[in-house]
């Protein structure tokens, strides 16, 4: 990815919706702060992923600044600061998994798809992320297509599972 | 390779309500016990004598005087810590916070638990609000267990509905409003003062201590977290009573009542079940586990968790409760073990435990923050063959210095306490992992 592509100039306005689902979050909490991070969650879910100007329009929502907001999205893993492919791969890299061949999962993505951990594939059909112990343990390896989990994951079945994801 | 829904109806033991307080409502087809269902198995009675019946400080007493302690791999006692909240009644915003941020590798009972009892997890909530006397609750989730929020959400629903959660419930005068918050990733987040954070909208770095939760927490008020088993473990003590609890552990067992242990890895039946404290690791592993899977040796095992050591096949024996753990030098963490087989390679098992724990550092203080992608580094150095010969040196040091009492939090030790323990077990395979004439060349010794 180049600079050019990085630096947004559209300007980054909230969609009606996603305001109202933001303020709808707030009144859960004692202090707006709270809702920092289902703000980017509801963000992210309409759009795929963070643009810069989330920042300033969740901070202004919430009274808190852009810097804590993007602090925030910086740090934790399932928040994208970068733009994602339509679905996200998530393979569980436990040691249950591992010890289960997760690797060979992780080999199979990348031969069908050319894309290792942290990368997305050019048509922006598929990010390819870690993920902590997704808690199928019995069922090892495991991983989650977007909201769908699989145990008992095989490498030779990896590009069939791909294709139900247009 | 199938769709997993949920995690299933597994390994389904012989359960009931006088042997089995956590999962005996569990249904055989592995679906939720929602409302209907969990009322009719006596749901909500244990809630209804605490509100009802019972002084706030005497719920209290019987969480103490029953030995729960923490379920989430630390073990410390529940009473003490409710103990530790505020006695000045006039700190009257108070809260209690549910540690469903399950990540620990090899660990899966609360989605258990959240899946399929919902209202379990509710019930023993409410009681705990009651006996903490806190207004509001949140049930930390991480933001992958989709189902557990799901059901969870519908339970709380659920129970809104018929008047056992919000203003006044069962006419007690009690108020308790109960809400479910989605994380966004990061293992840290289940250290309970990252935790808060998480919760408050902050990066998730943990606090410094004192002072507790209990005096300043959420907001700066007075704040219990606890983890998801732990509370469902108080609607039994609360509804069947201390004498009973403490009746169902094993004889030696310092430990009281059931914990939900497993075993994993290449076993023929891997699962989790509700067994009694202080059965031994033997048979957990032979009886309920079935031993290794045709072609594989037991290796060596883990009892509880990424953070926990490992240990040989002879310390089998070992009786599952804390202090029978401990005997043999690490813990029983969160109970659900992990069988490593004779194929897997020590290095290369730690170089992927590290790097797991390397990655989920928050980057706080140093030794943590620096000390674990070194361990990364120098592991995979002898993964490929081309270590040097102080590179176990180097690996013993960082074992030392992100030791217990060195770190912030309890990250770093978790991280090297396993790390120590496969060296002390499996030196040579480490050894192996020095380039070929380094040792001589450096050490100066005869080769």
């Amino acid at each position: 990815m180049t600079i050019t592509t990085l630096i947004q100039t559209d300007r980054f306005a909230l969609s009606d919706a996603e305001r109202a689902a933001i303020e709808h979050e707030m009144h859960h909490y004692e202090d707006p702060r709270a809702a920092s991070i289902e703000a980017l969650k509801i963000v992210q879910k309409a759009r795929g992923w963070v643009p810069d100007g989330a920042a300033d329009a969740i901070g202004a929502i919430l009274g808190i600044p852009a810097s804590d907001v993007e602090g925030v999205a910086t740090f934790y893993s399932q928040i994208f600061r970068q733009p994602v492919g339509r679905h996200i791969i998530r393979v569980c890299d436990s040691m249950t998994c591992y010890i289960g061949g997760h690797e060979s999962i992780l080999e199979a993505i990348q031969k069908q798809l050319g894309i290792a951990p942290g990368q997305t594939t050019g048509d922006n059909r598929f990010t390819l992320i870690p993920v902590c112990c997704l808690g199928n343990c019995d069922k090892a390896p495991a991983l989650m297509i977007d909201d769908d989990t699989y145990g008992n994951a095989s490498a030779a079945e990896i590009a069939s599972l791909l294709e139900a994801y247009a | 390779m199938k769709t997993l829904a949920s995690i299933g109806p597994i390994n389904r033991i012989e359960r009931s309500e006088e042997t089995h307080p956590l999962t005996w409502r569990l249904r055989d087809d592995g679906q939720p016990v929602w409302l209907d269902e969990y009322q009719r198995t006596n749901g909500y009675a244990a809630a209804r004598k605490a509100l009802t019946e019972m002084a706030q400080a005497d719920i209290v007493q019987q969480v103490k005087d029953a030995g729960l302690k923490g379920r989430g791999g630390a073990g410390f006692p529940t009473g003490v810590k409710w103990g530790l909240m505020p006695a000045d009644e006039s700190l009257n915003i108070r809260y209690l916070l549910c540690n469903a941020d399950e990540m620990e590798p090899n660990t899966w009972k609360d989605r258990l638990l959240m899946e399929q009892l919902p209202h379990l997890l509710v019930e023993g909530m409410l009681i705990s609000a009651r006996a903490l006397k806190a207004y509001r609750g949140y049930i930390f989730l991480r933001g992958e267990y989709v189902d557990a929020a799901a059901n969870l959400n519908r339970a709380i629903d659920e129970a809104k509905a018929a008047g056992l959660l919000g203003k006044n419930i069962l006419g007690s005068g009690f108020d308790f409003e109960l809400f479910v918050h989605t994380g966004a990733g990061r293992y840290i987040c289940g250290e309970e003062t990252a935790l808060i954070n998480s919760l408050e909208g902050r990066r998730a770095n943990p606090r410094a201590k004192p002072p507790f939760p209990a005096a300043v927490g959420v907001w700066g008020k007075p704040t219990c977290v606890n983890n998801v088993e732990t509370l469902c473990n108080v609607p039994a003590i609360v509804g069947q009573g201390v004498d009973w609890y403490k009746s169902l552990a094993r004889p030696g067992s310092e430990d009281m009542g059931t914990k939900l242990m497993g075993f994993s890895g290449k076993v023929k039946n891997p699962g989790i079940w509700e067994l009694p404290f202080g059965i031994s690791a033997r048979e957990l592993f032979e009886d309920y586990a079935g031993g290794m899977r045709d072609g594989y040796r037991l290796k060596c095992w883990q009892p509880g968790g990424a953070g926990t050591g490992f240990l040989l096949p002879e310390h089998l024996d070992a009786q599952m409760y804390a202090a029978g753990v401990a005997k043999f030098g690490t813990r029983m963490g969160t109970g659900l073990a992990l069988a490593v087989d004779h194929t897997v390679n020590m290095v290369s098992l730690l170089r992927n435990m590290e790097e797991f724990f390397a990655r989920e550092s928050c980057g706080w203080c140093t030794p943590c923050r620096d000390g674990l992608p070194w361990s990364v580094k120098t592991l995979r150095a002898l993964e490929r063959g081309q270590g040097t010969a102080q590179d176990i040196e180097v690996l013993l040091g960082l074992v030392e210095f992100l030791g217990p009492g060195k770190t912030f939090c309890a990250h770093a030790p978790g991280a090297v306490e396993p790390l120590g323990s496969a060296i002390k077990y499996f030196r040579p395979e480490f050894e192996a992992g020095v380039a070929r004439g380094e040792a001589a060349l450096t050490s100066g010794a005869p080769a």
